[in-house]
């Protein structure tokens, strides 16, 4: 079976620039990347070499200084902040390097975080929940507080949390940055099965050639631009 | 909203020493505030159940100066006066000073028409006519020195010396009365004049103050002017007032009590805001990270400020009101200082206020870190956490 060529992630020519003081620093430079639907994409970079920046702007949490961003049919960088919010609740499920969970919150509150922004009833969002811990094999942990979770299974609560309402794209950040190798490849494998069996189409952020090894497609990135090799 | 409160309540638990202390902070300064409330409605609630169509004629240099009891019939002709009644201030102690409470001679008659606030069956008013030495007294009194009727009561009065032929004061409870409203002052014990005015050795005809009921209190100041002219000139010059106005020249002895009240509200109320404010602060500045992390999976600016606001509204209600409700638990259980204090109730009135301003000081010292909150960034935000 080949894979989905229809692209669901389009950048063109995005340029990311931060002022600091009076100082202009370009972290992107004329990216051009398509992401079809379905793919799990690598994107790897040294430190700094804007990898985050780029996430950062096909979730829709920060906007480029010139060029488009569209995610599907709809432009993320012409959406104001209420319809960017609306947007990644519908669209992006995030998992984060260091989990990102609240810890006042137990795994299952956490995982339906997200489900609180949309119409579901309790009974409902109990059952999307419940699926998404059976997605990430962690039901048994399911009402455990994150500081009682070893960090692998911290992830995997985090990745339910980015599942549970389906979204289009899954964004990881490092997800396996801030793990031992076993648990590491576990959240790989995880991430590889929510791709293949799921169709979920993900893109990972990641400096380690392990974990890119399992993407199906890895782009490099290196002081702003964007190549499919990596650079020495 | 209701799906979103346990999340405002994990902001709540996320530090609970610090929560527990502000709520506590928060519950004392709104227990002063109640507090504060019944001592304010008992000192003035001579002024808030003054009658719009009472006046009090006393005499002009001092209340401590008695009146002619002649003056009632001249009053009494004068145009718009529709009753007279007076009152003599007593003095009379029962057993020990600290046992204060007001005393006065009064002509029953007259007096239960010109105060249906106290209210007695007739069975006591008609014992009170035919029992000479007969007394009414209010229930807190009553019930302080738990009194029956039939009791026979000394005191010994001081200003007025021992009555005639008698080695005390006595008087028999025949009545005892209580109040219309709750704010009606029932710590009072009035007996009749004609048995004072006999029995006592000196200032015969003499009496301390004359009430007067005016038809139409529009024209209150009007009657008050024709009475003090009616005197002018005499040795026993008047000054008339509204009973309202009375009551507060009494009440203000002691000091604006409303505007003590306010000033120590005031300063308790900005000293908490300060501590609830800056609990807010560090505890938003704490959860940065997890705020970058509810905005990235959807949650709006204002859903984030609104979070923030009701967390901080939550612990102002939650500390203002059982604050409040401790207070009034105390207060409905009995009055401390009945020699002091005549009523102590907190009114409805200082309650809801109380409620209000527990939740505008939840609002209050939410509204920076709710509006840094929703200002947050969240790709900084994240990288802060990280």
């Amino acid at each position: 079976m080949s894979a989905p060529a229809q692209p669901l992630v389009s950048i063109r020519d995005v340029t990311r620039t931060f002022t600091r003081g009076s100082e202009n620093v370009h972290v992107l430079t004329g990216i051009e990347l398509l992401v079809n639907d379905g793919e799990f994409l690598a994107l790897m970079g040294p430190s700094g070499s804007g990898k985050s920046t780029l996430l950062n702007l096909i979730g829709g949490l920060d906007r480029p200084t010139a060029g488009s961003v569209a995610i599907g049919e709809e432009r993320v960088d012409k959406l104001s902040d209420r319809q960017l919010a609306a947007w990644r609740a519908r669209h992006i499920g995030f998992v984060f390097q260091f989990y990102n969970l609240l810890p006042a919150l137990n795994a299952e509150r956490n995982v339906e975080l997200p489900l609180l922004l949309t119409g579901l009833n309790k009974a409902a969002r109990r059952r999307h929940v419940a699926a998404a811990f059976e997605a990430v094999g962690l039901t048994h942990r399911a009402k455990h507080f994150p500081r009682t979770l070893s960090g692998g299974e911290q992830q995997r609560v985090g990745i339910a949390r980015a599942i549970v309402t389906d979204p289009t794209l899954l964004l990881c950040d490092e997800p396996t940055g801030d793990l031992d190798r076993k648990s590491g490849d576990e959240i790989l494998s995880l991430l590889q099965s929510l791709n293949r069996e799921h169709g979920k189409t993900i893109i990972m952020v990641t400096h380690d050639p392990h974990a890119s090894a399992r993407a199906s497609r890895t782009v490099y990135l290196d002081k702003g631009q964007l190549s499919t090799t990596p650079t020495t | 909203m209701m799906k979103f409160l346990p999340l405002v309540w994990a902001g709540l638990k996320r530090k609970k020493l610090r929560t527990v202390l502000t709520f506590l902070s928060i519950f004392i300064a709104f227990m002063l505030f109640a507090f504060l409330g019944a001592l304010k409605a008992a000192l003035s609630s001579g002024v808030s159940m003054a009658g719009l169509d009472r006046l009090i004629v006393r005499h002009k240099v001092s209340l401590i100066q008695t009146l002619p009891q002649s003056y009632k019939a001249r009053i009494q002709g004068i145009a718009g006066v529709a009753a007279v009644c007076h009152q003599t201030w007593f003095g009379g102690i029962y057993q020990d000073p600290k046992n204060f409470f007001p005393n006065m001679p009064v002509e029953p008659v007259e007096f239960c028409a010109m105060f249906p606030e106290f209210v007695l069956n007739d069975a006591a008013k008609t014992a009170w006519l035919n029992t000479r030495t007969g007394a009414v007294v209010g229930r807190a009194t009553a019930k302080r020195f738990q009194w029956k009727l039939g009791e026979r009561i000394p005191l010994h009065a001081p200003i007025w010396g021992e009555p005639i032929g008698q080695s005390q004061w006595e008087f028999e409870i025949v009545g005892i009365f209580d109040g219309a409203k709750k704010a009606t002052d029932t710590s009072q014990l009035f007996f009749r004049y004609d048995y004072f005015e006999e029995a006592r050795q000196r200032d015969k005809g003499q009496v301390g103050w004359f009430t007067v009921r005016i038809a139409n209190p529009d024209a209150a100041a009007k009657i008050a002017a024709a009475i003090d002219q009616e005197f002018a000139n005499s040795p026993y010059e008047t000054k008339t007032e509204p009973e309202g106005a009375f009551a507060q020249g009494f009440a203000q002895q002691i000091g604006d009590i409303g505007s003590i009240v306010m000033a120590v509200v005031g300063a308790v109320f900005f000293t908490i805001l300060l501590v609830a404010g800056n609990t807010m602060i560090q505890s938003v500045r704490e959860r940065t990270e997890e705020l970058g992390v509810l905005k990235a999976i959807g949650f709006s600016n204002m859903l984030v400020l609104l979070l923030v606001l009701i967390e901080s509204c939550c612990i102002a209600t939650l500390g203002g009101c059982s604050g409040l409700g401790v207070a009034w638990l105390i207060i409905a259980s009995g009055n401390p200082i009945p020699s002091l204090l005549p009523v102590f109730i907190l009114p409805t009135q200082t309650l809801v206020s109380g409620a209000v301003l527990a939740v505008a000081l939840g609002l209050v010292a939410g509204a920076l870190p709710a509006w840094q909150a929703m200002r947050l960034r969240i790709a900084e935000a994240l990288r802060r956490g990280a």
